[in-house]
């Protein structure tokens, strides 16, 4: 895998809201996506991660409001450009062509009153509208086949598809305009658990062979564990620890990540007693003071509760490259905000 | 296909019920037509044109009901609907089929207009929430609230006159002949302006609202979301995407509404005395002219229960899930 990046979000911002009442829903979230990596985004509802999705796609429902950050895109060939900055007509021709979404409601994701070739066939006459009709049904028949859908189901409306074929439907039509990066936003919650396997597992097998890159945000840590290279872990609006997919599941620094990571049973290994978290997820409104987790982390100690840890690079003895928000693993350089903070509680 | 045809079979007997009924109410209302129009002739009539006239009129003593439902049922085949009172001689049908070109052009023609009109703004409303054409709104719905005669009467009051180019009344100027030339057609035209106009304010702020609050839902659909993150344009979206399905629900508001084209515009045509079916009706009911009042109910439920069918068959056309297979 090379790490050129493909995908970079530098110190988003995303409200809800304007003003005084606005609710800060993204906080500086900062995360890079490399050329054919799939990266985990995970956190509990609320946490920021489908607004963090939407956000970078300009696809924000309103009051939402991006009020800073830069997304910055590296086209496979030409020049990086802001996705933020891009004019209107310009974001029309990124979306899609460049990255695509799959959605959380598989049910809902298709227009119910067109038939399934029409909506495979209108992506390609908005962004190639020199191609012709007939090479249009070709090029969506191959996509239907590519996830594993017959090509007689071509005129069959949604709703005469069961769910996993609709969000087979969902994947293949990301994929018609072979983009760079495809989002899976919760893509497989509305399925059972053998539908999700299936689903994920031919995902992956088509990234293998496309080569797009893939943001996958999920509540279900587990899947993240097994499907993805890199995971980050979200929380009230912040990342608060990024890794290594096996690192993080092995050894994780941050308590939270510990506490999902404590909620759901290994298949392998010695049992354990399953924890869950504590609590419930912060209001976004009145976030906890400092560390937005530290009424729920049992390991909260002095810091905790007046300093925001940063986002950085704990000392690891293997010198792997993983960042923590976490004043256990105090990142180098901010022992010195760590002291200021102090001297100003005494 | 068998969904349509269970749909027809449904309305034909409801076809059948309503003809039924229609043909056995005026029998249970005491009295009879005969001794009715008795005493609008003040009974100078001799007994001989009395017996004739329940001959005519199929009240002849002698048959029972039932054999005067199969002929009342023989009768309607024929389009023969009885003889009117109050334009006596005239056969029913007669008098139905002068009023209802009226009618059919007036409320017709501007509730078509009132649809496409009410459903462009309501789309666009629903799509550029906050726009002008939102603030819209609480004036069309203000002006519909206000109870119909009322505004009639009142645009009677402040647009026609002696000098006015609006007629306060009537069908045509009086004196024309009713006939397709350059005389009649331009007075037609310019006595249903107003009343056109007034059916029209008080129509089209329904279509608005009901196709503005169904945009609003369906543009919170993921589908909606869908389609502007593959990067079509936004008219692409709004109108193939949104207005779409969003019009699901207006399109049978108005396959409906076109059923009442017939009867539903009584206040209309009484207040600008419009020589249509409502004003027809009027004028039956004061005048106890029952076989009118029968003929008109049947034009109506027969309109009605074709309206239905309409909307049905548009349904089917628009909205897939209604289809079954097989």
């Amino acid at each position: 895998m090379s790490a050129e990046p493909v995908l970079e979000i530098k110190n988003l911002n995303v409200d809800y809201g304007l003003g005084d009442q606005a609710v800060r829903a993204v906080r500086d979230v900062s995360l890079t996506l490399h050329r054919g990596e799939v990266l985990g985004l995970a956190g509990e509802s609320g946490s920021g991660k489908s607004t963090l999705a939407y956000g970078l796609t300009r696809l924000l429902p309103p009051p939402g409001v991006i009020t800073g950050g830069e997304v910055i895109y590296h086209p496979e060939k030409g020049d990086a450009y802001d996705v933020l900055g891009l004019s209107d007509r310009g974001l029309r021709d990124f979306r899609w062509a460049e990255t695509a979404i799959v959605f959380q409601g598989a049910m809902n994701s298709l227009n119910p009153v067109h038939k399934i070739s029409t909506q495979l066939t209108d992506v390609l006459a908005a962004h190639e509208p020199k191609m012709s009709a007939h090479s249009r049904t070709a090029r969506a028949r191959e996509m239907l086949k590519l996830v594993g859908i017959s090509a007689d189901r071509m005129d069959a409306y949604p709703h005469q598809l069961s769910g996993g074929m609709r969000q087979r439907v969902m994947i293949g039509m990301a994929l018609i305009l072979q983009p760079q990066v495809v989002i899976m936003d919760e893509p497989t919650t509305a399925l059972d658990v053998v539908m999700q396997r299936q689903i994920l597992g031919q995902l992956i097998e088509l990234r293998e062979r496309l080569g797009f890159s893939v943001i996958f945000i999920t509540h279900d840590l587990s899947l993240l564990v097994e499907f993805s290279n890199r995971i980050a872990i979200m929380y009230g609006g912040r990342i608060v620890e990024e890794a290594q997919a096996a690192t993080l599941y092995k050894d994780s620094l941050h308590p939270y990540s510990a506490g999902l990571l404590g909620s759901f049973p290994a298949l392998r290994g010695p049992r354990r007693e399953l924890t869950g978290i504590p609590g419930s997820p912060p209001d976004l409104k009145g976030m906890p003071s400092g560390c937005s987790f530290h009424p729920r982390c049992p390991k909260a100690f002095d810091p905790c509760a007046d300093t925001i840890p940063i986002l950085g690079h704990p000392e690891t003895p293997d010198g792997s490259v993983r960042t923590v928000a976490c004043w256990l693993h105090p990142a180098a350089g901010s022992a010195a905000a760590l002291a200021s903070a102090k001297e100003q509680v005494s | 296909m068998k969904y349509l045809l269970q749909r027809i079979a449904f309305y034909l007997f409801t076809a059948w019920a309503a003809i039924t009924l229609n043909f056995f109410i005026p029998r249970m209302i005491p009295g009879d037509p005969v001794k009715s129009l008795l005493s609008r002739f003040q009974g100078q009539m001799s007994s001989q044109a009395i017996d004739s006239l329940y001959v005519l009129f199929g009240l002849d003593k002698n048959a029972s009901i039932w054999e005067q439902y199969f002929d009342y049922w023989k009768q309607l085949f024929h389009g023969d609907l009885g003889l009117s009172f109050t334009a006596f001689p005239s056969p029913v049908s007669e008098v139905i089929g002068s009023a209802l070109p009226w009618t059919l052009a007036l409320v017709g023609i501007t509730t078509i207009i009132s649809f496409f009109l009410g459903t462009g703004l309501g789309v666009l409303a629903g799509w550029r929430r906050g726009s002008w054409v939102d603030g819209l709104l609480p004036a069309t719905t203000f002006l519909s609230s206000v109870p119909y005669f009322w505004l009639g009467l009142l645009a009677i009051f402040l647009l026609a006159g002696p000098n006015s180019i609006f007629p306060s009344g009537g069908g045509y100027t009086p004196g024309l002949i009713p006939a397709w030339d350059q005389y009649f057609i331009p007075s037609a035209i310019q006595h249903s302006l107003l009343p056109a106009l007034t059916i029209l304010i008080s129509s089209v702020s329904g279509w608005i609202l009901s196709m503005r609050n169904m945009m609003v839902t369906v543009a919170a659909e993921d589908y909606i979301t869908v389609a502007h993150a593959k990067g079509l344009s936004e008219k692409r979206v709004a109108l193939s995407y949104a207005a779409r399905n969003a019009l699901l629900p207006n399109v049978s508001g108005f396959a409906l509404s076109l059923g009442f084209i017939v009867g539903g515009t009584l206040l209309v045509e009484i207040v600008f005395s419009y020589p249509g079916l409502g004003f027809l009706l009027f004028r039956a009911v004061t005048a106890k002219d029952y076989p009118l009042m029968q003929g008109i109910f049947l034009v109506i439920t027969i309109s009605v229960l074709v309206a239905n069918l309409i909307a049905d068959i548009a349904y089917l056309l628009l909205d897939p899930r209604t289809r079954k297979e097989g």
